[in-house]
């Protein structure tokens, strides 16, 4: 039975990896390279590297970064931010990626996701969605949730998979940092909207929210976090473990 | 460590990055060649591919890459397909039409969606349990059980009896097959983990 991902998200700028990391017997826990390494053995379904840094200098460091720590990652590696092109795609694939996840480059030229599929496959194509809850429905936001696009994240999404994306990663702004749990509404509606793998992200602040997430939405494929991982609060895998016993399949 | 490096078949479709460090990681040695001549004397090799049968299977034929993997593989080289490289090795594919393959292998490539139930998301995407229902010498029976990673919308359909093993799906799905020297891996054993390393070291190790 295919089971259900567990995927931490590393947000590297200037070589290190952001928010909160805390591990103990663990040293230089925040290069890229140890810590991508330390979750691939570790019981990580995926990883997801994602390069804030916006200098042509951050990114080169980036690409550099990612070839040493592709290396040491035997389980599946999404590369995303600041992916605007198809060389972009190039560039992140020959460094090691197998998926490359694009978001405001996708709302710029939305162009760029046929493309990217037709040249190298759906499969390595990740549309990644930052929405927010606007009147009945959900917006699609742009620029790490700064900009509101005015594109509905239903029709955004469904558009997206028409063009070839094979994953979406919905992320939701309202409960993203909150740590009250994953957006369970937003969730819901786009598991009904695509028939591709859905990946969760925003709000899990506790072991608890992804049983909760797999339970209420149980057409989700994945749950993304980054701090409650980096900060060992939530340990992959006494996490799936608790899946385990909570009968949602999970690779132990 | 192996005598024999492995080659790996470039043919501009694949990650060969993630298979030359699975390699490393097991203390082999590979190397990553284009050149027919060299690919028709190796003694083991890994033809990897991701994406369409028709283009990737276009592009093994005229860099005469195809042949020569088929040369090697007819005089007793080793050869491992992994993925859309295992759906190569098939006698043809019905993805965008119906394509030729290197007919290494005896059956044919179909969509998943002919086989299974309405319902399952396509492409099959994660972490799925193999079931053995042939051992061979890279996949043996203790691996029942265990999880490696999928990504695919097509798979094979074995006609004769080198199923070697399945993944269930809504229904059983080709994972892996294997005839004499020749294997093919529908799932990714270089990003499958632990499980997926202890078969490339399986291969290294013939």
């Amino acid at each position: 039975m295919i089971t259900k991902r567990i995927i931490p998200c590393m947000d590297v700028k200037d070589g290190r990896v952001v928010k909160g990391v805390n591990f103990e017997n663990l040293r230089d826990v925040d290069s890229p390279v140890r810590l991508g390494s330390y979750y691939s053995e570790c019981g990580a379904d995926e990883l997801v590297f994602y390069d804030i840094t916006a200098s042509a200098e951050g990114r080169r460091l980036f690409s550099d970064i990612l070839v040493d720590a592709a290396k040491n990652i035997h389980i599946p590696l999404t590369v995303g931010g600041g992916i605007s092109s198809l060389s972009d795609f190039e560039r992140v694939l020959g460094c090691g990626a197998d998926k490359v996840s694009v978001n405001s480059g996708a709302i710029r030229t939305p162009s760029i996701i046929g493309e990217a599929a037709r040249m190298y496959g759906s499969q390595c194509v990740v549309l990644s969605v930052d929405a927010k809850r606007v009147g009945d429905g959900w917006r699609v936001f742009a620029r790490g949730g700064r900009d509101d696009t005015g594109l509905d994240l239903i029709e955004w999404v469904r558009r997206g998979v028409g063009d070839g994306a094979g994953e979406i990663v919905v992320n939701s702004i309202d409960t993203d940092g909150v740590r009250g749990g994953f957006d369970i509404p937003m969730l819901t509606a786009v598991c009904a909207a695509v028939n591709v793998p859905v990946i969760a992200s925003g709000g899990a602040g506790c072991a608890e929210h992804f049983l909760e997430l797999f339970r209420r939405v149980p057409t989700v494929d994945a749950g993304l976090a980054a701090s409650i991982f980096h900060s060992g609060e939530v340990k992959i895998h006494d996490l799936k473990n608790q899946m385990a016993r909570a009968s949602i399949p999970a690779r132990i | 460590m192996s005598a024999v490096p492995v080659t790996i078949v470039d043919y501009g479709v694949g990650n060969l990055f993630s298979l030359a460090s699975a390699l490393d990681a097991v203390g082999g040695s590979s190397v990553v060649s284009r050149d027919p001549d060299a690919i028709a004397r190796a003694g083991k090799l890994i033809l990897p591919g991701v994406g369409a049968f028709g283009d990737a299977a276009d592009k093994l034929r005229d860099t005469g890459l195809g042949d020569a993997v088929k040369y090697a593989a007819g005089r007793g080289a080793y050869l491992l397909g992994i993925c859309l490289g295992m759906q190569l090795l098939f006698d043809r594919s019905f993805e965008f039409g119906e394509h030729p393959g290197l007919g290494l292998l005896r059956g044919d490539i179909v969509p998943i969606a002919d086989d299974i139930p309405d319902g399952y998301k396509i492409p099959h995407i994660g972490w799925n349990s193999l079931s053995i229902s042939k051992p061979n010498r890279l996949l043996d029976g203790s691996l029942s059980g265990q999880y490696v990673y999928f990504v695919h919308s097509y798979h094979a359909r074995v006609a004769d009896d080198s199923l070697a093993a399945v993944t269930e799906y809504g229904a059983p799905l080709t994972a892996a097959a294997a005839h004499e020297n020749v294997f093919g891996c529908q799932f990714h054993p270089e990003k499958s983990g632990r499980v997926g390393i202890s078969i490339i070291d399986a291969y290294n190790k013939l």
